[in-house]
Order: structure tokens, then C-alpha cells, then sequence
């Protein structure tokens, strides 16, 4: 399955090893990642595969966002279906 | 990868304008619990919508999870119970209200619809029985909603029910005086009802429906709002096409969640309702919007146009991105549950008169309207023959919510709580339509050519 991890909050050194360190940790593959930061604000949009992920989806997403709150930072995954839901027709 | 700047307005509409999905409504067949004995009736009622719907909250919390998008709330309507109920040789149909209310408690879900009867035509004896127990079933439950027809726009107003529905919300309010009359509020008379309405207070699953079925009702009136005001000071051909374009942006998110909640559960999917619905919560309410759109508050000249043009525009956005529209779908105006219809009742420049008007041209009808705590009962019927009236008349959808809050007067306020929110107490018109009412009979099905 395919899914879209966002990352928005303040600009810091570290957020895309840290991100993606964790992503790694439980098997996750990157396919594509778009990242900029605008007066300070970091924002990064990651589209992965879940396929080779070992814990279940919700785990991933409370981990994702345990990680999010340590950094300051909101951290979220959704299924890619949504966005392509309702941006395409 | 889909576009940075779609991804971003997406995750931006769930966690600045409200966009939800309002809620996901399993409906269930109860014709096979039909029972002589009341009490044998209720425990097969409570065993199979307990079955039916065993995981119903479960799979919609999961879908929450994975598409990060809230689902506010998960609901089921079953069978008016006044057609479950009419083997039944007894006339106090309470057992069967509790057995709902406790099923809706074991799977979870915040309210359950169906207490309802069909009587535009004319009464059985079980109407009758239903009809008689609605007070008293509301006051003993906390999450039954109840609904009765009382026109349709082939059969005509049936005047008799109409008095009786008056009189029926004036003892559900006595009976419920404790909570503000909160019994009320989950009590509808409707004109020309519908049978997949994912909504409450007045889901029921119709006698045309399958077994078990999934319907959907979207939200999101501050993703309207919010995309509103990049349009300020243009043309409304741009403000419909704005408005067209975000209706369906809102619904093709609740296409997918209503898909995969019917994959999931192994149910099939019904509809998906394009309801416009408020909640009393700053930035989501459908009274801003009309005020977005030049008014300087809602209910003065100007807002009945203002809505049409929303309601219209939302279905026609809508009705593409979903491949079964059904449901009420429209813009809802429930006064309490929307923070700026508060506002706007409260500085005195929405009236019932306004709402009634508004009516016309929207989904459903008066709704959530507190009114004074002595208000007649012949004048809350002659309110719903109104109302019926603009629905029989218009061949849509029309229904009345008030509340004749008890003890309380013109300027007061009630406090519902969550979703259902707070009312000030509206004024309704002091002269007696007692002898109009005390007429009875059916006011005859409308000619529907000639049209003018």
C-alpha cells in the first residue's frame, strides 16, 4: 500500500534522518520526496510503500507521531487513496 | 506524486476548516423480528442489530486512522419500528425502545433511528401504538431518535397526524423537562421522508432498502467557507463554481470512506449524502457562509437567495463525485448546532418566519428551534403543516425539530451539549390556529402541472 507521511512544523537540523531513520527502522521504502522550508517553516511530503512494514499501520502512525511530538514538529501518514480521491478525477 | 500544494490544502481543510465525514450510518433490516410477544420482539431486535453491527464502530475508527480523517460519528437506523412492532399485542411499544437503546450502547454508536412510523396516508394501529409510545420511549432512552411522516407529496398532508404530532412534542418536552425538553430533539416530523437518510434525528432504513446497507454523510461547510473567501466582491457565476468544485472535492472523500467502510464490513454500499451540516464550532457553520457572501448578518434580505444558490451548488458539485447520490442532501439549517445561526437569532435578525422561507429552497426544514415553553400544541402542528405544506408542494424533502424548551420564555437559552449545542428561545406567532387544526383530515396531494 502506498501512503503519504507529512511533515510540517519548525525548521531544525536532523527532521528528514530522523524521519526517515524511523521509516527504515520498521522496513519502509521511500519512493519519492519533495522538501522545502519557507521563513523557517519546514515542510516535507514523503509518498512510501508499505508493503515491507513489520508492525501494523495504526502502530506506524502512533509511532510517526510519538516522533512528531518529540521533535515539535506534526508528523502524519495517510493512505495515498484519499489524496488522489480528491484531487483527481 | 500527487501535487505538494493538493496534499497540503487537504491535510489543511481536516485541521483548519472541519472537514469531517459527519457520519457513517449502518441500516438494518428488522422485518424478520416481528413477534407477537413484545418481549421476545425486543430481544431478537437487540440480537441482531448487535450482530449487524458488531464491528461497525471498530472498522470506522480503523478507516479514521489510515486516511487521517475524522469520522465523527458512526450511527445506525433500522426499520420504522411501527411495521416491526405491528405483530406485536400490545400497545406500549417502550420494551422495543429500550432494546434499540441498549444494542446502540453494546455496539458503541451515539444514536440510533427508527422509532418512526408512515402515516402521510392514514394510521394503523400500530402507527397508533407508535405514535402514543414516542414520549414515553424517549424519556427512557438516551440515544433513540424518532420520526414520524406525516405527508408525502402523492398522498397529501394527513392533518389528523399532524395534530397528534403537535400534541406528541409537547408531552415528550414535558416528559423530557429535566434535560431542556432534550427528548425533542431527537423527534422529526418529516414531509415526504426519505429512506436512506444517513442523518439524525431522522434516519430510518426503508422498506425499499436491502438487508443491511452503508450510507455516508459528508460535511464541511468551513471548507466552503474558507474557499469562499478567496472570491470576494466577484460575480456569483464564480462563487457557484467555487463552491461546485469544493462539494466535490468534500464528496469524493466520503465516496472513498463509504466504499472502504462497505468493502470492510462486508455490506453494501447505499449512498452518499451531500448534506452540507453544521456543528456549533467556530468556522463550521452554514450561516457564515451565506454571511461570506455580502450578507451582513444571516436571516436578513437576501439569505433565502444566498442559500439556494449554496444548496444548488453543492449538489451539483457533489452529484458527480459520488456514483449513488441519496439522502437528504443539501445545506442543512439546524439553529442550535450552528454556531452563526446562534449569533444571528440571537441579535434578533433571524426569525422563524426567515427560516421557514429558507426552508424552501434547502434541505430538510425547521430544525433544532427552541420556542417558548408555552407554546399551544395547535400551534407546533400548525408550524408542521406549514412545513409540510412547502414540502408536499415543492415535491422535497421538509421536516420540523422545535423544541417548546419547558419553563423557559422568548430570549432564554437551552443547553443541548456536543453536536446539538445551545438555542435561544425564538418567538413564534401569538395568535391561535386552534380551530385550522382542530379540523382534522387530509389536506389533499397537490396538482403537479399547471405549475406556477
Amino acid at each position: 500500500m502506498r501512503a503519504i507521511v507529512s511533515v510540517v512544523g519548525k525548521d531544525r537540523k536532523g527532521i528528514i534522518a530522523e524521519v526517515c531513520s524511523l521509516l527504515a527502522e520498521n522496513g519502509i521504502n521511500i519512493l519519492d520526496i519533495s522538501q522545502t522550508v519557507m521563513q523557517d517553516f519546514f515542510t516535507m511530503i514523503m509518498l512510501i510503500d508499505t508493503d515491507g512494514c513489520d508492525i501494523p499501520f495504526a502502530d506506524l502512525g502512533d509511532r510517526l507521531t510519538e516522533k512528531g511530538e518529540e521533535l515539535a514538529l506534526k508528523i502524519r501518514i495517510q493512505r495515498e487513496d484519499i489524496f488522489n480521491a480528491m484531487h483527481r478525477v | 506524486m500527487i501535487n505538494r500544494s493538493d496534499i497540503l490544502s487537504t491535510i489543511d481543510m481536516i485541521d483548519n476548516q472541519h472537514l469531517d465525514i459527519r457520519t457513517v450510518t449502518m441500516g438494518i433490516s428488522l422485518m424478520d423480528c416481528a413477534d407477537t410477544d413484545i418481549h421476545r420482539c425486543a430481544d431478537k431486535i437487540y440480537e441482531k442489530i448487535t450482530k449487524k453491527a458488531e464491528h461497525l464502530v471498530q472498522t470506522g475508527c480503523a478507516i479514521e486512522k489510515e486516511f487521517g480523517i475524522p469520522i465523527v460519528n458512526k450511527r445506525i437506523s433500522v426499520t420504522p419500528i411501527a411495521l416491526v412492532a405491528a405483530a406485536c399485542n400490545t400497545a406500549d411499544y417502550t420494551p422495543v425502545a429500550l432494546a434499540l437503546d441498549r444494542a446502540a450502547k453494546t455496539c458503541g454508536v451515539n444514536f440510533i433511528g427508527g422509532f418512526s412510523a408512515l402515516v402521510q396516508k392514514g394510521f394503523t394501529e400500530s402507527d397508533h401504538h407508535l405514535i402514543q409510545s414516542i414520549p414515553e420511549a424517549l424519556a427512557a432512552t438516551d440515544f433513540l431518535c424518532s420520526s414520524v411522516n406525516v405527508a408525502s407529496t402523492r398522498a397529501g398532508i394527513n392533518m389528523d397526524a399532524v395534530r397528534l404530532m403537535g400534541e406528541t412534542v409537547k408531552k415528550t418536552a414535558e416528559l423530557t423537562k429535566e434535560s431542556g425538553g432534550m427528548g425533542c430533539a431527537k423527534l422529526v416530523v418529516f414531509a415526504n421522508a426519505v429512506e436512506d437518510n444517513p442523518f439524525m434525528a431522522g434516519a430510518f432504513h426503508g422498506v425499499g432498502e436491502p438487508e443491511c446497507v452503508i450510507n455516508v454523510g459528508v460535511s464541511g461547510p468551513g471548507v466552503v467557507y474558507h474557499a469562499l473567501q478567496s472570491c470576494k466582491g466577484k460575480p456569483f457565476d464564480t462563487v457557484a463554481e467555487t463552491i461546485k468544485k469544493t462539494a466535490f472535492k468534500i464528496t469524493r472523500m466520503g465516496q472513498l470512506v463509504a466504499q472502504e467502510a462497505s468493502k470492510r464490513l462486508q455490506v453494501p454500499f447505499g449512498i452518499v449524502d451531500l448534506s452540507l451540516a453544521p456543528t456549533p464550532a467556530v468556522g463550521d457553520s452554514v450561516a457564515r457562509i451565506l454571511e461570506e457572501m455580502g450578507l451582513e448578518v444571516c436571516g436578513t434580505h437576501g439569505t433565502t437567495a444566498a442559500l439556494a444558490l449554496l444548496n444548488d451548488a453543492v449538489k451539483k458539485g457533489g452529484v458527480m463525485a459520488s456514483n449513488h447520490v441519496g439522502g437528504l442532501s443539501g445545506a442543512f439549517i439546524p439553529v442550535s448546532e450552528d454556531e452563526g445561526m446562534i449569533a444571528a437569532a440571537k441579535s434578533g435578525a433571524l426569525h422563524l418566519d426567515k427560516l421557514e422561507a429558507m426552508t424552501c429552497v434547502c434541505s430538510v426544514g425547521l430544525d433544532m428551534i427552541a420556542i417558548p415553553g408555552d407554546t399551544p400544541a395547535s400551534t407546533i402542528s400548525a408550524i408542521i403543516a406549514d412545513e409540510a405544506a412547502i414540502g408536499v408542494t415543492n415535491n422535497k424533502t421538509t421536516a420540523v425539530r422545535v423544541i417548546p424548551a419547558p419553563g423557559k420564555k422568548i430570549g432564554d437559552e437551552i443547553e443541548f451539549g456536543g453536536l446539538l449545542g445551545s438555542a435561544p428561545v425564538m418567538p413564534v406567532h401569538p395568535f391561535s390556529s386552534e380551530t385550522f387544526i382542530a379540523r382534522g383530515g387530509r389536506i389533499p396531494a397537490p396538482l403537479n402541472s399547471l405549475k406556477n
